[in-house]
């Protein structure tokens, strides 16, 4: 039987931590993915975790920790967020291009400039070409499913894995959640049993090589290549993970797309706001949907074209800035899956809660509007747009 | 038993040739000495922070250790082995590994004065059981002999050229040796390459079999960066030594002790011309360099000297 609770996505994680008992977690603190070690770690100050917690000196280090352990032979994890995740930087790469399956809890805040402890996505965004995977989550229970879930993708993709909410708004918001037991926790992520390590008795591992340009190129390829290979292996846990708990999990979400006319592609907790938005539109008799991106990386291109080609016109929301002049990553990557296709929807852009910036029901109605104006005077306008800024000289 | 350098060379080698550093240069042979005092039933994971060491030593596909190694970035050498050595923590309690490892990490002094001092404070305050060797040679070597902040007063480096208006580098070397004391780990020595190596290899025995973390500084020329006859290497390290340039001590559990006085201490310009990168010191109207050159030295050695038993 499941275990009904009320917890904060940043106790779900640690609980879900508990009950994997991963061998080795090295951490740091930086709001607002603080609590996840603190929790973590009176887990096992009260002997209800085996894992050794190392608490380094910085995320540079929590991540090297991170690598050391995994190219050992442990399971490792950490979290973080922001700035945090930003000095993780280097080591992303290397920890992705040696193939260590590292599971990171990312709670996702703005980057710093001006300083800023609220939600947006520009951190896992920027770490977006890393060669990490990227899963996001729109409630706690996702939150908690999708680490569950992280493990045994990381460890069969041979990848490290970025776990994404977002900050204080499921990371410290309390919801109802069930719970997995223990035992059936411990038996889906079952043990860690890489084919070769630093410690194997049999034989000794080189681990980070200088890879020099005839071998480079190759190293990139296979990583390229897992990463593509990671697709299967999302949707064969998603539902190993369904046959245990019911609860189904894919790419994406769809929301009422069967015969919607428009719809908007967003990820993490504003879908909610989002779901809201198109329930009252259909009151109202409209016909419009919602797609929530759960898997950034590696990008579901081709099934998510397939579901935004259902409709006439796509509002694409980034919570992050790409400073490119012409829209946000997953705008980007979104509009650019959708070009093969022979009828393509409209794709529009949004920008959208930087920096905390709330985005409530009514906007999205305004967006919902604007999709169904594109479509009655059959032009998208510009393309690239803001919404939620005060600044009137951007409205 | 008693040390003989001719029993340790018959043990098996742990970082083996084909490696592609230049001849001359001191990092070759500060790995091979140091992996010498692991006993032969020992095994041991090997950290490098990037480096020459690094690049000359594991260029893909072949590595130069018989030893599992790993390799992350430049800063975080400490930090990486600190996570080995967890991880090893944690799969031996758990059962899942039965062989004895030690962890030993090497870095240059760019990795280890510089930019890796962040992460070594981090993993020696922490108390991982592990052993960082630093291969002092002054400069960052890799990158084409830039100065670091273990680069000494005086000497031409390619970001502290000697010029017109510049005598060379203008700070003194810093003092990490002492600094990584200031962590009361249970052991921290400095060492060269002395006669039989003797010194070097009771110290690195030491670190490696002492409980907790433990600092080795070792001073390992670089033929290129300090332009000296590659022949000459063994000759520059026993000038540092003789000079006062490089004090050999170590401070264990607290305790300092010089563990080799030169005979007679020799003037500093014995050390300084023997390489190019100190030449100019020995122009007409720079006497004065070579006169604060040798205060600094007299200096340091007398408060190292004041601190031993």
């Amino acid at each position: 039987m499941a275990i009904r609770d009320r917890l904060s996505g940043n106790e779900a994680v640690a609980i879900a931590m508990r009950q994997i008992e991963p061998d080795v977690m090295g951490a740091f603190p930086i709001t607002p993915s603080t609590e996840i070690p603190e929790y973590f770690s009176s887990f096992i100050a009260d002997g209800l975790a085996d894992t050794e917690f190392i608490a380094v000196e910085s995320e540079h280090s929590a991540m090297s920790t991170c690598m050391g352990a995994s190219a050992a032979g442990a399971r490792a994890v950490t979290a973080t967020s922001s700035a945090g995740l930003a000095y993780m930087w280097e080591l992303l790469y290397v920890v992705a291009s040696a193939r260590l399956p590292v599971t990171m809890a990312v709670v996702n805040r703005a980057l710093t400039g001006p300083i800023n402890i609220n939600n947006d996505h520009s951190d896992s965004m920027g770490a977006r070409d890393s060669g990490w995977l990227q899963i996001y989550a729109e409630t706690n229970q996702e939150v908690y499913d999708n680490f569950i879930q992280a493990i045994p993708i990381a460890e069969a993709a041979r990848l490290p894995i970025m776990v994404c909410q977002d900050g204080f708004i499921t990371s410290h918001g309390v919801s109802n959640i069930d719970l997995i037991e223990d035992e059936k926790v411990k038996g889906f992520v079952g043990e860690y049993r890489p084919e070769n390590y630093l410690l194997k008795h049999e034989n000794p591992l080189a681990v980070g090589p200088y890879g020099t340009s005839p071998y480079y190129m190759e190293f990139k390829r296979q990583q390229a290549q897992s990463m593509k290979d990671a697709m299967p292996i999302i949707m064969d846990v998603a539902e190993r993970f369904e046959r245990m708990t019911g609860r189904k999990y894919g790419f994406f979400e769809e929301y009422m797309m069967d015969d919607a006319e428009v719809a908007l592609v967003c990820i993490g907790s504003s879908a909610g706001t989002g779901k809201e938005a198109v329930d009252r539109l259909r009151a109202e008799g409209k016909k419009v949907g919602l797609i929530k991106l759960r898997v950034f990386r590696p990008f579901p291109r081709i099934p998510l074209a397939e579901a935004m080609c259902k409709v006439k016109a796509v509002a694409i929301m980034d919570k992050a800035e790409s400073f490119s002049n012409s829209g946000g990553p997953l705008f980007n990557e979104a509009r650019s899956s959708l070009y093969d296709l022979k009828d393509k929807p409209y794709a529009i852009n949004y920008i959208y809660g930087l920096g905390g910036r709330d985005i409530r029901v009514e906007d999205f109605y305004d967006i919902y509007q604007d999709l169904f104006v594109i479509i009655e005077h059959d032009d998208p306008g510009d393309v690239y747009r803001y919404i939620g800024v005060r600044d009137s000289r951007f409205r | 038993m008693a040390y003989s350098l001719k029993k340790e060379l018959e043990k098996k080698e742990r970082f083996v040739g084909g490696h592609k550093l230049c001849a001359g240069c001191g990092a070759g042979v500060t790995v091979r000495a140091v992996l010498r005092a692991l006993k032969p039933e020992d095994k041991a994971v090997i950290t490098n922070a990037t480096s020459c060491l690094e690049v000359s030593s594991y260029m893909y596909p072949h590595t130069a250790y018989t030893e599992s190694f790993i390799h992350s970035a430049f800063a975080n050498a400490a930090a990486t082995c600190s996570g080995v050595e967890t991880a090893y923590r944690a799969l031996k309690k758990k059962g899942k590994v039965q062989d004895t490892f030690k962890f030993i990490t090497f870095g240059g002094d760019g990795g280890t004065y510089d930019i890796g001092i962040q992460s070594l404070s981090g993993a020696m305050e922490r108390g991982h059981d592990m052993v960082y060797v630093c291969y002092d040679n002054e400069a960052y070597m890799n990158t084409g002999i830039q100065r670091s902040s273990s680069t000494p007063r005086f000497a031409d480096a390619t970001t502290s050229p000697v010029g017109k208006e510049s005598p060379g580098k203008i700070q003194n070397k810093k003092n990490l040796t002492k600094i990584i004391a200031a962590h009361n780990i249970p052991y921290a020595a400095q060492t060269t390459f002395l006669g039989d190596f003797r010194d070097l290899h009771q110290k690195a025995e030491k670190a490696i079999y002492t409980e907790g973390p433990c600092f080795l500084n070792i001073l390992s020329p670089c033929p290129r960066g300090w332009r000296y006859e590659t022949s000459d290497l063994a000759e520059i390290c026993r000038l540092a030594v003789d000079t006062c340039v490089w004090p050999m001590y170590e401070i264990e559990n607290g305790v300092w002790r010089m563990t080799y006085t030169p005979k007679k201490k020799l003037p500093v310009e014995e050390f300084l011309k023997k390489q190019g990168r100190f030449a100019h010191m020995f122009n007409k109207g720079n006497e004065w360099m070579i006169e604060e050159a040798q205060q600094y030295v007299d200096e340091q050695y007398e408060k190292i000297l004041s601190r031993c038993e």
